[in-house]
Formats: structure tokens, sequence, C-alpha cells
């Protein structure tokens, strides 16, 4: 069974475990600014939005790399980044349309969301349930049907 | 059936895969005149800079890969097309005979018409033959011209940056990366190359190249000379249009062809830097010229070379990331704006930081942005997905860095959007 993050913004509090974790768990170090998860602030909503890549199936980054460096995990599906393939010339960040491939200027590589290997460490750290790894079948319906309520007229 | 690509690049070999996915039992045969496995042009800078071997260029790394694909690679040149025999002459005479051709025979360096141009030590930077012969003059100390900073010319003005060569950029247009940046980041770019280093000669030219004992002597219009032991030329590139030249095939400045990538020959399609494709944003036919274009080019030409219905061609977003010496930049859609439309803007030139974003209404249409890594593919995600940005039109122009949340608060069931939870 092929798993996804599922996320769901109005359980979010704002906390960003899920940065810290992430940044740990992939980066070594406590530093949200090397998250590939990033949760976004609607201030003046008083409401937060994790979001990360959806290992959509288009996989805008994964054509466009020129070197093959962007890669399908059979086991998770999620399309990974092999480091030491990526020359760093950034033209997958460019091309996701979701914006979730990242230079890291550290490294000189890109880095995206792995759902590292398969054990989401955003989704463990995540206290409220608002980052889960569930059945990939089973995320955003919900969602979809909530935002395309939204576009039908009140009456 | 049998499919025939020309041009072993991104667009060919991602054609020639996506064909052998389609129809399993069907010949196809890949064609590049290259004696090297295929590789990215794309990746030569980091080849120029040691950062990878020469196999790192590869666009496929297992030696198989096409073997195993039942993917025939031909290392030949074509010299000939005929139209009525569906057949092509390769190099020494053997004919090869297609159903389905597909041209994607890429381009290749102008030449400007210098005195000297023609001089040993004068190169231009498109091939790995040509990366060789760079990297075995461009060592630490050895002084280097550099001709042309658009895309090509900067991508690789960091490479030979960074090789400790001794490095003079002159372009003829009166800021960097002409085509790609507006006035504003063109020319914080060549501030930031002169900054680390690098002498930036804008709205110049280069009148003539000179032997000068065993050196070369570059003279410019302002009657200026550089002396240099290499100067490379990124003039600029053309499409390899010259096969189907007196074909009959249409051409203007590239390959034309319709929504389906193909030419006025229904059996030959034409896809990457050699094809004039949709761009997105204009509705018109234009040679783009970028990696991604030559990625989506070739996946849709196979497709529709397969007999797949519907698979139309509804136009690439132009768009460029360039690194120059750490600053990184980039530019999509109408970066330069659409009459009749507005825009919105930050600049922080102490800090090389720069957002400019382009609405027709409240669409975004286009963006240039200079040091910023984080999420910028949204801006291409906002461009051809045509969002509505309603109210965040304004927080935009207020604040041009949120168009993450301006994405999501668009699209997504967040905000006053959500109403999940019960």
């Amino acid at each position: 069974m092929l798993k996804a993050l599922q996320l769901e913004p109005e359980k979010c509090t704002g906390c960003l475990q899920c940065e810290m974790a992430c940044s740990f768990e992939n980066e070594g170090v406590f530093n949200p600014s090397k998250s590939r998860i990033k949760v976004f602030n609607f201030h003046d909503e008083g409401r937060f939005a994790p979001y990360t890549c959806s290992q959509c199936a288009e996989a805008w980054c994964m054509h466009a790399c020129p070197v093959e460096a962007i890669v399908i995990n059979p086991k998770t599906g999620a399309k990974d980044v092999l480091e030491s393939v990526c020359v760093g010339c950034k033209v997958c960040t460019i091309a996701c349309p979701f914006g979730t491939v990242n230079y890291n200027a550290d490294t000189g590589k890109v880095a995206k969301c792995d759902l590292c290997g398969g054990d989401p460490a955003c989704a463990s750290a995540c206290p409220t349930g608002a980052i889960t790894y569930v059945d990939a079948e089973h995320t955003g319906l919900e969602r979809m049907r909530a935002h395309a309520a939204q576009s039908i007229p009140k009456a | 059936m049998q499919h025939v690509v020309i041009g072993a690049g991104p667009s060919g070999v991602i054609a020639a895969e996506t064909l052998r996915k389609l129809q399993p039992k069907a010949s196809v045969t890949l064609v590049g005149d290259e004696p090297e496995a295929p590789y990215s042009r794309m990746a030569i800078p980091y080849f120029l800079v040691k950062q990878i071997a020469e196999q790192g260029t590869h666009l496929r790394k297992t030696a198989d890969h096409f073997a195993k694909r039942e993917i025939k690679v031909l290392q030949k040149r074509v010299e000939g097309l005929d139209r009525a025999a569906r057949q092509l002459t390769l190099a020494g005479g053997d004919k090869l005979a297609y159903d389905n051709l597909l041209i994607a025979t890429g381009s290749r360096p102008v030449s400007p018409p210098i005195p000297g141009i023609d001089l040993p030590g004068v190169t231009s930077c498109w091939t790995l033959a040509d990366a060789r012969r760079i990297a075995a003059t461009a060592k630490p100390g050895a002084r280097v011209v550099l001709m042309g900073a658009g895309f090509i010319g900067c991508i690789i003005l960091e490479a030979l940056a960074k090789s400790g060569a001794t490095l003079t950029v002159v372009e003829m247009e009166g800021r960097m990366v002409p085509r790609m940046m507006n006035d504003t980041a063109g020319n914080m770019i060549k501030d930031w190359c002169q900054e680390h280093g690098v002498t930036v000669h804008t709205s110049t030219k280069v009148n003539a190249i000179e032997k000068h004992g065993n050196a070369l002597r570059v003279v410019l219009n302002s009657g200026a000379t550089v002396d240099v032991d290499l100067v490379v030329s990124a003039t600029g590139v053309r499409p390899n249009i010259e096969l189907v030249k007196d074909s009959g095939i249409a051409t203007d400045q590239g390959i034309l062809v319709n929504r389906q990538m193909q030419t006025n020959d229904p059996s030959i399609f034409a896809a990457g830097d050699v094809a004039q494709g949709i761009d997105f944003s204009t509705g018109e036919y234009s040679v783009q010229a970028i990696q991604p274009t030559a990625a989506d080019h070739g996946q849709l030409a196979a497709r529709n070379m397969a007999g797949q219905k519907g698979a139309l061609h509804r136009g690439c977003v132009n768009m460029n990331v360039l690194d120059t010496l750490g600053l990184i930049s980039s530019s999509f859609g109408l970066w330069m704006g659409k009459a009749g439309g507005d825009s919105a803007e930050l600049l922080n030139r102490e800090r090389y930081r720069y957002l400019n974003l382009q609405f027709e209404d409240d669409v975004l249409v286009g963006a240039t942005s200079l040091g910023l890594t984080q999420h910028v593919g949204v801006l291409r995600g906002l461009i051809q997905t045509k969002t509505r940005l309603g109210a965040w039109k304004d927080k935009l122009v207020a604040d041009p860095t949120r168009i993450m949340e301006a994405y999501l608060a668009s699209t997504q069931a967040v905000g006053f959007n959500a109403g999940v939870l019960k």
C-alpha cells in the first residue's frame, strides 16, 4: 500500500515541530530554514498551513532534471533527489509548479521531501495530527470537497 | 512502425524513451552526431569546475540504458532527408528508413562576424569537446575573455571564474542576461560579478581578435584592448534547421510545428531547441531553447508519433534559472510585463535581493527574482494555472515575497477555504 502525507491546515497550530524534525532528520540540525516541509503563516486569519511536496504523478521536477538525479523510490513512491548525481543546476526548482523543490546553497544541491524513506519525521513530530502519513488513496477527498464548495456562489 | 529520432539531447532521448514505453514493439532509433554518450549541455559548467566527471553530464547513467530498452543508438551525422522515400542519408552513405521522424537537432552557437574569430584560442562552450579544450586552458592565472553575457555565457562565467582565471566579460547590450533579466536585475548581476572580481563591460563590442605573441589581443569598440590566453564566445545560439532546408518543411526561426509537434509533413515532427513551439504566455510560436521546454516537447512529440489522441501542445512557460558566482536569479513568463498590466516590486540593492511580479488583472503573468531560492517554482505554477488571486493580489503588491501564501490561499482549503472540520 502506497502511503502519502495528509496535510490538514485547520489542525495546525504553527508550532513548527515538523520543520525542526525535518531539518534534524535530513540535515542533522534544528534549523527550520533547512526544512523540506514549511508552515505558512496567515497571521491576519490566525491560521497556518503546512505544505510540502505531494509526490505528484506529473513529477515536473523529475522530468525537467537534465542528469537523471531525481528518481522514483520504488518503496515509497517518493521522487528522491540523488545527491551524488545532482549537479545543482536548479532547473527543477523552477519547473516544480508547487514550489516545493529548493536549492540549498550550503550543499550546492537541491532538496525536496522524500518521505524520509517511508517514516516521515514531520508526521511523527506533529502533536495535533495536522500531518499524518496515511494510505495514499485516502488523502485529499474531503479537502477537495471543501475547496470546491468555496467556488459555488452563495445564495 | 519505425520511429527515428535525430538528436541525442534531452528532447530526443526523452522522445525515444517515451516512444518505447508507448509502443513496446515499434523500432526506435536515436541518431546523434557527437562521439559521446547522450549528455546534457546544462551540466557542462559543473564538469568545467571538476565538480563532476564526464560521466556526470550523461543524460542516463547506466551504460546499457538504451540497449535494455531496445533503443538503437547511432553515432552518425544525418546528411540528407528524402521525404518522398521517407529515408535519411547518414554520413558515409548509409540509408535509414523511417515511418515517423522526429527532428530534435537542437541549436548551435553563432559565431559573430569578427576578424580573428577563427584563431586558435577562440572557442565556443557548447559541446563536451569544447569543455575539454577550455578545461585544458582555463587554469589558475590564465586570462580569459568571455564574449556574451547571455544565459549560456553566464552559466559558464561562474565555471571560468572558479577555475581561477582572470576573467573579463564583454556584452553588447546594456545589461547582463538581457533576454532573461530586466534593467534592474541585469545591472545588479553585473555589480555582483564585479564585486566578485570579474571585469564586466556592457554596451561594449569586440571589434577584433588579433594574435599577439603567444597570446590573443581582444580589441574592444572603446579602443581598449585586453590580452588573454583564451576567448570564449557565447554570443547566442541558432536552431539547427539545415537538414530540412530545401525539403519543403516549413521553417521560420526554427522548424514550425502544430499543436501535435508535427511539421507540415505529417510523418515529421520537431521538438526542443530546433522547434518553434507555443509560448504559453504569448500564445505565439517561438524558439525557447530551454531545458524544461525541450523535455516537454520531446514527450509530447513522442505521444503524437505513437498516435495518442489529445496530446496537444498547450504552450510552455519560458523560464530560466541562473547562478552567477552564488547570486541566484530566475525569470518566468512575461517578466518584462504586459501592456495594460501592473506590477509589484521589492528591491534591496545592498543585499542583492529583488522580486518583481507582473500581473494582468489579478493573474500573475511574469516574474523576476534575485537571491530567491525558496519556493521559486510556485511562480511558474501561478502563471501556468492562471490562478485568479483576488484579494491576494493586493497582498502581493504590499509584500511580493508572500507568493506561497497567495498560492495556498487561492488553491487549497486553507483559512477561509477550510471548513473541513465538522
